[in-house]
């Protein structure tokens, strides 16, 4: 479904990683890992289109992402570091500013979702007075409702505590399921038995 | 889940979030207004209050005050979502990324442009300009301010990854409000000598229309720039 051909990146003089290659099927879970500074983050977003590889190219069902960006990101769901979700709106509207941008319907168990995820009773309470994990949690509610085929996370566990981590884990399991594919990076294991696993590790280069 | 692709209900939903934004944190509203205030008010103690000088240098003097007051809000439009990264969020959406900037320009407008409009009348009577001056000052007011915000985005979708860009903004943004400048004071003398001035305005006109095509596709590139 997703196919990384020969990327190489530079950043700052230093070759990040070069002539990298894999593929992401439906059904699978792909965990980059390496440490810090090794070029995880900049390779999901060179995948998510975000920035331009040095060489290579990214294909998503046999067409270049750089060519057709508008149909890859139909299909995509994309959460970074920096998760989108603003401070001053209240859970629900941030949930609700994120299905209007990209074209869903506003479900009507989105408070059912929130509730789910540990929030209730902070659906109307400005995101910024909630805690870093509940902030996190406000911004993973969108893998409750999407139907894109790709997602691609960076440190998703970011200050989740054990349940939530489960929980999450869980839902990847559904994604899996109905036929999506995973990219994430992170440096927890994965506690569940994810049949369709595969890793890429980054090395850090000097 | 997937509802049909609503132009408008992505339009909207940029253009409301920006104006709930903006009513939570008043100052955003608040601040260039009370600025256009505080030079207007200033200019006739600076300048001494004969009717007849003041009348003559107003229209100027709030053109330059508009001017200003727009820019000092500009940091602002793109700076927010760029670092909780709902701008990411925006171009990974499989709407046409042109048409969120364009909801977002109209809201910066709608936030600074519109109330200047709307409070010239007053601010006008402080600087004893008559009737006919007014209008021409509130028509050209009426075009120019968001020609000014589609410019000005420019210059803070280039500048919004910068730690510190407001500087280098002003410098990429002030050159290009020079003609507006020129034609919206043009527009507002000619009036003075009771002479038609259809033609500045429509030139104003012209280059609205041009910015509010061309401009979004140009603030696109360049927010994609600052992204990656």
């Amino acid at each position: 479904m997703l196919e990384i051909k020969s990327v190489t990146c530079v950043k700052q003089e230093r070759c990040l990683f070069e002539s990298l290659s894999f593929a992401l099927d439906a059904g699978q879970i792909m965990q980059v890992e390496g440490p810090n500074g090794a070029g995880k983050t900049s390779l999901l977003r060179i995948i998510a289109g975000f920035a331009n590889a040095d060489d290579g190219d990214v294909t998503f069902e046999g067409y270049s992402i750089s060519e057709r960006y508008d149909d890859f990101a139909a299909e995509l769901l994309f959460i970074g570091h920096k998760t989108g979700v603003n401070g001053q709106l209240t859970a629900y509207e941030n949930v609700c500013h994120w299905l209007d941008v990209h074209g869903y319907q506003r479900a009507e168990n989105i408070y059912d979702i929130l509730a789910q995820l540990g929030l209730v009773g902070l659906e109307d309470v400005p995101v910024r007075t909630l805690s870093a994990g509940q902030q996190r949690r406000v911004a993973l509610a969108r893998l409750w409702m999407n139907n894109a085929k790709v997602w691609i996370l960076d440190e998703p566990f970011t200050a989740l505590d054990k349940k939530g981590v489960a929980m999450l884990q869980q839902q990847f399991m559904h994604q899996l399921d109905r036929g999506g594919a995973i990219l994430l990076t992170t440096h927890q294991d994965l506690t569940a038995q994810f049949s369709g696993l595969k890793k890429v590790i980054l090395e850090y280069r000097h | 889940m997937k509802a049909s692709h609503s132009y408008w209900q992505l339009f909207c939903a940029v253009y409301c979030k920006d104006l709930t934004l903006a009513f939570r944190q008043r100052a955003e509203i608040v601040n260039p207004l009370l600025f256009f205030l505080i030079v207007i008010t200033l200019f006739p103690l600076a300048i001494g209050p004969e009717p007849a000088l003041l009348s003559r240098m107003a229209p100027g003097i709030i053109w330059v005050a508009a001017l200003l007051s727009t820019m000092l809000g500009l940091d602002k439009v793109f700076r927010d979502d760029f670092n909780d990264g709902s701008l990411e969020q925006l171009i990974a959406s499989s709407y046409p990324l042109p048409l969120s900037v364009l909801a977002k320009v109209l809201a910066h407008w709608t936030i600074t442009g519109l109330p200047m409009v709307l409070m010239a009348p007053v601010f006008a009577l402080l600087m004893n300009l008559d009737t006919q001056l007014l209008t021409a000052t509130l028509l050209t007011l009426l075009i120019g301010t968001p020609l000014l915000s589609f410019i000005g985005a420019i210059g803070a979708a280039l500048t919004v990854a910068l730690q510190k860009g407001g500087i280098l903004m002003s410098l990429l943004v002030l050159p290009l409000y020079i003609p507006v400048l020129i034609f919206a004071t043009s527009a507002i003398d000619t009036s003075s000598m009771s002479l038609a001035y259809g033609g500045q305005l429509a030139i104003l006109g012209a280059m609205l229309a041009v910015a509010a095509v061309m401009a979004p596709l140009a603030i696109s590139s360049a927010l994609k720039v600052s992204v990656s």
